[in-house]
């Protein structure tokens, strides 16, 4: 069988390395996703224009492939604006608004799970708009869609290994860089593969912790 | 004093209230009854604006709610209400439910909100269920949690809506026991109820409402013993 590690050690710092380029990305990724999504669902249930201009940054996001969007903004806006902004930046803003489109229609079913008579309750109270939002809707609405949320951030982890398209050295291609040094393919590849595996595991265990965490019933 | 007045309320085309007029004076007791769709609920979610009159003035001590929005709020601190479905907080303990709401409306300090909300739960034979999510309770247990919530503000009036058309005989009994207890102690109690025999008990007026309109305000007594008018008297009849 041709398999040769031996080949590979002295690049295995350097492919692991990649993990930082991958994390950096996906975590601020997914903050900012957060955020922006969070933002999204209150506003599109205020209905008008806004909503409908949600909808249509929704759709384009969920509708075109990721690769796209992001040759499209890296490559293809600057021909118009003459401004080239830097890989990171191109990814960064391109993964952060394509999350925020999906995990803010995963937010909005999390909204419309919570039961009215809630939300009646606390204005018959007296409480706030923005109280019952903050410490009744979302806190309820978040646990119910938790799942759903950690599966965007795991989708997130993997998708970002389109960013080697724009020459960003991330994880995916950093391997591409090795295989071109070493003409190994099979190795690389099984390292690489068994780091983002090792990630996303990490990652649904979290998950699975804050499940626990909030908890009530 | 609360006043409604020539309220009306329509969803699309269908007329829910009919230019209704009534006052609740502070201290007594209001039962409404009728058959289901009679306006009943709309009535009673009229008076702490959770239904928006399509016409007509809500007037709570001297104050036109509808008009004078910026009091709905304070106006809201001091009406209690107890829905048929308890509408808990879900993702808050017993005591927390309590709480929440004298924290954040009242900006109690967490201490005497603490304090408060375990008086209030410990009458309402609940000091036992303290840190219980509502799932744990029974709905009996959780009926009387959210009249504890209500009661956790000193409320001036309560409102009551089929407050025990979701519990089985026994528990109706546990929480028609706690709101018979809130009688004649100043408050303004309003009780949309099936409960004949429990409104007949409890109130000092009866309010029966009947497509959209309120038929008679009659005093219990005279109610129980000879209705007004003839479609209350056939009601009256098939409940017995």
């Amino acid at each position: 069988m041709n398999i040769k590690f031996e080949l590979i050690y002295p690049y295995i710092p350097y492919l692991l390395g990649g993990i930082l380029v991958t994390l950096q990305i996906a975590i601020a990724a997914a903050l900012l996703g957060s955020l922006l999504a969070l933002i999204f669902s209150l506003l599109s249930r205020k209905g008008g224009i806004t909503q409908f201009l949600i909808k249509a940054f929704i759709d384009f996001f969920r509708g075109t492939p990721l690769l796209f969007q992001l040759a499209f903004f890296h490559y293809g806006i600057p021909q118009l604006t003459g401004w080239i902004p830097t890989p990171y930046i191109s990814a960064l803003i391109i993964f952060s608004l394509n999350s925020s489109a999906y995990l803010s229609e995963i937010l909005r079913a999390g909204i419309e799970s919570i039961d009215k008579g809630q939300i009646e309750a606390a204005h018959a109270l007296g409480v706030r708009n923005w109280d019952i939002t903050f410490n009744i809707i979302i806190p309820q609405a978040l646990r119910n869609v938790l799942p759903a949320i950690m599966n965007e951030f795991i989708t997130l982890v993997k998708e970002t290994s389109v960013v080697s398209m724009i020459s960003l050295t991330d994880i995916m291609r950093r391997q591409q860089i090795v295989s071109a040094a070493t003409y190994r393919f099979f190795e690389p590849l099984l390292i690489i593969g068994l780091i983002y595996l090792g990630l996303n595991i990490i990652l649904s265990n979290v998950g699975k912790l804050l499940e626990r965490k909030l908890r009530y019933d | 004093m609360i006043s409604l007045q020539n309220i009306s309320k329509k969803f699309d085309d269908t007329t829910v209230l009919n230019n209704v007029n009534v006052t609740f004076e502070a201290d007594k007791t209001y039962a409404i009854i009728g058959s289901s769709g009679a306006g009943k609920s709309t009535l009673l979610r009229c008076i702490n604006l959770l239904e928006k009159p399509t016409q007509g003035q809500v007037v709570v001590d001297g104050i036109d709610i509808v008009k004078e929005k910026g009091q709905l709020y304070s106006i809201r601190e001091k009406i209690g209400m107890v829905f048929q479905n308890f509408n808990l907080f879900a993702h808050m303990r017993a005591k927390e439910n309590v709480m929440y709401a004298l924290l954040k409306v009242k900006k109690m300090s967490k201490e005497d909100a603490e304090k408060e909300a375990i008086l209030q739960l410990e009458r309402v034979g609940l000091g036992h269920r303290l840190n219980n999510y509502p799932h744990q309770l029974s709905g009996g247990e959780k009926q009387r949690v959210a009249i504890a919530r209500a009661l956790a503000m000193h409320p001036k009036a309560m409102l009551f809506d089929e407050p025990t058309s979701a519990l089985d005989p026994e528990m109706t009994q546990e929480v028609l026991k706690v709101i018979k207890s809130l009688n004649h102690r100043g408050m303004t109690n309003v009780i949309v109820t099936h409960e004949i025999k429990f409104a007949q008990e409890v109130a000092d007026v009866i309010i029966f409402m009947n497509q959209a309109e309120i038929l008679e305000i009659t005093d219990t007594k005279e109610f129980f013993k000879q209705p007004k008018t003839k479609r209350a008297q056939e009601f009256l009849a098939n409940m017995i």
